[in-house]
């Protein structure tokens, strides 16, 4: 869970920082991108319209109304998921790599089935998201299997980049054992860390409002997908909220003692 | 080659070949139906469940089972559909004689029907020496082979199977819903913490290696470990598992 919250959020700050970006939703008859994207009273057409040829791309694309290098490819809403063909995805990524986007993100739906595959098929990175328990931690493991045997770069003999980004983090359950911690996720994907975000009641709020909680500067959410995107830059940024909040040094003792 | 060879090398003695006979595991596809838009749809599912089992996977083709007339089968479209997946057919079994003639024509072989040779050897336990690949069916003096030897230097996924007929070294991490398979030994430099089949052949000499034992399961020629096991047993230790007359040992390397 936060697929499609990190996608939003990793899609525009990338755009803030300068970079023309494209976030494509794959999750055919679901349709979430475009409300957290806050343009689902300006979808036209969609991705399933621009691969079967009913539109253009550029008739398609939405342009965001926050950041000027940011356009957004809407999932259809009727139609099935098969839809989604390799040759139709693979002809819409080539024109957006033509009209000069330098970041294609796409948002794949969940599970193994035929739309993440179609997401994940023509990857150069992939940034996997994990809620740190155990059973998406093993979803996840499954889909780094799948990069790493079924992509396009994988039939090439090459591999995928992978980043880790660990959502919904609780550091205060993590203490407690409630939940794995964030070096516990790490060992078991082996795979490098991008980020960790944090639990946070801010990216309800933001979603509710059509605007990637990446905007929320105060938030901690906010904050983590911002060092996120720098770390996906190339920027060495110190992960932070780690750790459970020092709750001054009463609590502190008190917890000490028990 | 020797070069004092006699010059007329006689065709009992040929220097460009050996006959050799050879036991190697295939997986039998034995069809429920002769209906290949249902089978194709059930047999994509599978892959992407399970895409490392069927990167050019050889298969058997199994007819056995039909409940439908098996002449309705079009064998031409079953075996681009096994290709279109990533599966190599090999051979027909159980086919009828049209059918062998058709598959002989495609170059596939055609198996009689019935228990497959291989699958009894394989219960049979054959007696624990290294040598016990090439020794039941080899026509010549047997001159051990060396089995191939497979290193990985990436981890293996959950829903990844890997299969090496020799002995197999991973330089990472086997997850949790993952399968190795060795008919010889498993060297697992990194936390094994999925399923690893050593001796898959009956070698009850292959021992399974590895830096930190969290494993679903340990087997060693058909004799195995699961889940209370393991668990009471060097966990996330280093270890090794080894079979000592039929049961399996786990003791710590150090
Ligand atoms: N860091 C977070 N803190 C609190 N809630 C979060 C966080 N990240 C995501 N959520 C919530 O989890 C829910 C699912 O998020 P999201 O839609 O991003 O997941 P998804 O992986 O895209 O789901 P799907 O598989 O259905 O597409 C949403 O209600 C979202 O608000
Ligand atoms: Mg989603």
């Amino acid at each position: 869970m936060g697929k499609t919250t990190t996608s939003s959020s990793i899609s525009s700050g990338l755009a803030l920082r300068g970079h023309k970006t494209a976030v494509i939703d794959f999750d055919i008859g679901l349709r979430n991108l475009d409300l957290i994207m806050n343009v689902e009273r300006r979808v036209v057409y969609d991705f399933v319209n621009v691969i079967n040829g009913e539109s253009t791309l550029k008739q398609a694309l939405i342009k965001d109304k926050r950041t000027e290098n940011l356009f957004i490819l809407p999932a259809s809403q009727t139609r099935d998921k098969d839809a989604l063909t390799v040759e139709g995805v693979e002809r819409v990524l080539k024109e957006l790599a033509e009209l000069g986007f330098e970041y294609i993100i796409c948002d794949s739906p969940a599970g193994i089935e035929h739309g993440a595959f179609m997401a994940l098929y023509f990857a150069d990175e992939a940034v996997v998201v994990a809620n740190p328990e155990v059973s998406s931690v093993r979803d996840s493991d499954r889909i780094l299997g799948i990069l790493q045997s079924k992509s396009r770069k994988a039939e090439l003999g090459e591999r995928v980049i992978e980043h880790l980004l660990i959502t919904r983090y609780n550091p205060e359950r993590a203490a407690k054992g409630e939940m794995l911690g964030v070096k516990d996720v790490e060992e078991i994907l082996a795979t490098k860390l991008l980020g960790v975000i944090p639990e946070c009641e801010t990216v309800l709020k933001a979603s509710n409002q059509g605007t990637p909680v990446i905007y929320d500067a105060e938030s901690k959410a906010g904050k983590a997908y911002g060092d996120a995107v720098d770390r996906l830059l190339g920027k060495e940024v110190e992960h932070r909220f780690l750790d459970p909040e020092h709750r001054g040094l009463f609590s502190r003792l008190f917890r000490r003692g028990v | 080659m020797r070069s004092t060879s006699a010059p007329n090398t006689s065709a009992a003695r040929p220097e460009s070949f050996q006959l050799k006979g050879g036991l190697f595991p295939m997986t039998l596809l034995e069809l429920k139906t002769v209906d290949l838009s249902v089978l194709a749809a059930e047999l994509r599912a599978r892959v992407t469940e399970s895409p490392a089992f069927f990167q050019h996977t050889p298969v058997v083709l199994g007819f056995e089972q039909l409940k439908e007339d098996p002449d309705a089968l079009n064998l031409i479209q079953l075996r681009d559909l096994c290709q279109q997946l990533g599966l190599i057919p090999t051979a027909i079994k159980g086919g009828s004689s049209e059918q062998e003639q058709q598959a002989y024509a495609l170059g596939l072989a055609a198996l009689p029907k019935g228990k497959a040779k291989g699958a009894t050897t394989v219960e049979t336990a054959p007696p624990p020496t290294r040598e016990r690949r090439t020794s039941a069916t080899q026509p010549e003096a047997a001159t051990p082979t060396t089995g191939t030897t497979q290193v990985i230097d990436t981890p293996i996924r959950s829903g990844q199977q890997i299969y090496v007929p020799g002995d197999l070294i991973i330089l990472s991490s086997v997850s949790a819903g993952a399968e190795i398979l060795a008919d010889g030994n498993i060297h697992v430099y990194g936390a094994l913490r999925g399923r690893a089949l050593a001796g898959l052949q009956g070698d009850e000499t292959a021992r399974v290696f590895c830096q930190s034992q969290e494993a679903e399961l340990i087997a060693i020629a058909g004799h195995y470990l699961v889940d209370e096991d393991l668990r009471s047993q060097h966990w996330k230790a280093a270890t090794q598992a080894y079979c000592v007359g039929g049961k399996l040992i786990i003791a710590p390397l150090s």
